[in-house]
């Protein structure tokens, strides 16, 4: 078979063609015959010649695109993916870091379900997702209701929210824990001074049991201006249309709001419960910047999962058993968006 | 009528008034930062009288924080990881996205499915696993293990890809018929249109670098690689009834994000809206 290439491959056809109108002409069917032969070569080398440069063509279209992918695609894999299989795979075993690896099964899990410490962890992390979540939603949704009417200094007020957002936890808790300062901060002054609150009876806003309420309202503090803007954004997506129906109907202020507003903002809620759950599950600067006393070290009242995955790896090195606390966190994540995913589908088909 | 205006009134103002004690909610901190950084610690809780502008400022509470701990040093390295994450971040993130979004190709959506699977895995579960691995490759208090960390996140990827599904198809379509290339489509069509969300990711992505606290924690060990949370948090440590000084630092560490998110705000809505990550 003759090599076909993109140089030649035009002669090859103009032979194609002249042998075609030789066979019409020839009588000598023998010559008749090989001139078929002929013809017949060229046509495969020709369709082979095709068929590798679609070929090509695609193999060149893949390698563009993955040339798109790859920066991130490797760093991905190596920093994010690899760890992942790792962290799956470290919960069943038992390792210091250093000495030689050991299977534990399940042994990990069994005994997290005997430690106070974990069990402190777990339902402190829960309580704070539980009071985060609702507050920081009515507030953020309620905020976005009234800016999204036409109001002097909207844009003033959107960026103001923000700044809490965008403040570093380890600045704006400094300044927190000197607002709520117990003996000497401006907020236990005014519950002493104007509301009459005995000196004895002044909250200990970071000791005990107050401790989850002051980090619960900081960060409602913290997060209702982002999702405020995520709010905002939603209700730019609801047709006008529809309150004006609503109006005509006789809607009051509430009506419009159970019958348009929450419904429409369904799928925005959906997405700020996620949200939400998961980075309240995710909490650990927020407990060791207001909560930690002076050793750094958080309590039963106050510690959180991730303090305690950090602790057990990095301070006790077991990090077997810390990927086993880690693996509950993945759960509960996983399972908070498992509900919304479902929920979801649910609401759009009913 | 007149009942339903004065009601409408009433109504407004109420607004009004909601609105501005949220905005002094939000404020104050703030306010209260600005003005203990210029007090002295014993003007700090001063409350009667209660004064927000002291009558000799202390303005030497910010030239002294930068003696008492190698500040200029924290401040250095922070701005540098900062950067160099928000670029790569940005680069890597649109360049995968836009493959994802305009490109036909094989296993397009295994690779696209491995991105997706990990955005709701939060970076805790497998911390301690990536800081075996990175100190196995010699990353252990190293500027360059926080910049590995932060990079290359699927959250990047996904929102962009979200973003360029917005733009038509048409476009990059009759762009290809004139014999550009993918990658002049990428630089000369995608770049200029997706300004919202490129905008959107810088904020996200330099405000989580530069307040990112535990990354930081677990990797950078020696004082001189230290953050600016790391250092502010080791002064806090230290000295911690010197609020003046905290508070100075603290007014210090938080001027560039709040500079960044200020330029690139107009943006921001419009990028929480159509990049979709409103759902």
């Amino acid at each position: 078979m003759e090599k076909i290439t993109a140089a030649n491959v035009e002669s090859f056809q103009n032979e194609l063609t002249s042998l075609i109108e030789k066979i019409h002409t020839e009588s000598n069917p023998k010559q008749k015959m090989k001139y078929l032969k002929r013809i017949d070569k060229i046509q495969r080398s020709i369709s082979a010649y095709r068929s590798k440069s679609k070929l090509s063509r695609e193999t060149k279209r893949d390698l563009i695109a993955y040339s798109f992918i790859a920066p991130n695609f490797i760093g991905f894999c190596v920093f994010t993916l690899i760890p992942i299989v790792f962290a799956f795979a470290l919960a069943f075993l038992s390792w210091d870091g250093s000495n030689p690896i050991e299977w534990a099964g399940l042994k990990n899990f069994k005994s997290l379900f005997k430690d106070k410490f974990f069990i402190a962890a777990l339902k402190n992390t829960i309580i704070y997702c539980v009071g985060t979540v609702p507050l920081t939603m009515i507030v953020s949704l309620g905020l976005a209701i009234l800016l999204n009417h036409k109001v002097l200094g909207r844009g003033l007020f959107r960026t103001l929210a923000f700044f809490p957002y965008v403040a570093s936890l380890v600045a704006i808790t400094s300044v927190w824990k000197m607002l709520f300062h117990p003996s000497k901060g401006p907020i236990n002054n005014l519950l002493f001074n104007v509301f009459n609150v005995q000196q004895e009876n002044l909250p200990q806003w970071f000791t005990g049991s107050l401790v989850l309420l002051s980090m619960i309202m900081f960060s409602v503090w913290k997060y209702m201006g982002y999702y405020m803007v995520i709010y905002l954004a939603g209700l730019q997506g609801v047709n006008g249309e529809l309150y004006e129906a609503a109006a005509l109907d006789g809607a009051g202020t509430w009506a419009k709001f159970k019958y348009v507003t929450w419904p429409q903002l369904s799928s925005t809620t959906f997405f700020v419960i996620v949200m939400l759950t998961i980075n309240c599950f995710k909490v650990y600067d927020i407990a060791i910047m207001l909560a930690a006393g002076g050793n750094g070290e958080l309590t039963l009242n106050s510690t959180v999962l991730v303090y305690y995955i950090y602790q057990k790896a990095f301070i006790e090195w077991k990090l077997g058993y810390s990927s086993a606390v880690a693996m509950v966190l993945f759960v509960l994540v996983l399972g908070v968006t498992l509900i919304q995913f479902w929920g979801q589908k649910k609401y759009q088909e009913g | 009528m007149k009942s339903k205006s004065a009601n409408t009134i009433a109504l407004k103002t109420l607004v009004y008034i909601i609105l501005l004690i949220m905005a002094a909610l939000m404020i104050i901190p703030f306010l209260w930062m600005l003005s203990a950084s210029i007090k002295t610690d014993a003007e700090v809780f001063r409350m009667n009288p209660f004064v927000w502008i002291p009558k000799n400022p202390r303005w030497s509470n910010y030239s002294e924080i930068w003696t008492k701990i190698p500040f200029g040093r924290f401040v250095g390295n922070t701005v540098f990881l900062t950067i160099i994450v928000t670029c790569l971040q940005l680069l890597t993130s649109s360049f995968a996205a836009y493959a994802f979004a305009k490109l036909e190709f094989k296993h397009k959506n295994i690779l696209f499915m491995g991105y997706l699977s990990t955005i709701a895995m939060p970076w805790q579960v497998y911390m301690v696993p990536q800081f075996i691995m990175m100190r196995k490759m010699g990353l252990n208090d190293k500027l360059l293990a926080i910049i590995c960390l932060q990079a290359f996140s699927a959250f990047g990827v996904f929102m962009m890809k979200q973003f360029y599904e917005g733009i038509p198809s048409s476009l990059c379509e009759a762009a290809r018929i004139d014999g550009m290339s993918e990658y002049k489509i990428y630089t000369n069509i995608m770049i200029p249109l997706s300004k919202p969300a490129l905008s959107t990711l810088t904020i996200f992505t330099f405000v989580n670098t530069w307040n990112d606290y535990l990354g930081p924690l677990i990797y950078l060990k020696s004082q001189e690689k230290k953050t600016i949370q790391l250092g502010l948090k080791m002064f806090i440590g230290q000295y911690s009834s010197d609020y003046g000084l905290i508070m100075a630092g603290s007014v210090l560490s938080l001027i560039p994000v709040i500079i960044v998110f200020l330029i690139l705000q107009k943006y921001f809505v419009e990028g929480v809206a159509s990049t979709g990550i409103k759902g």
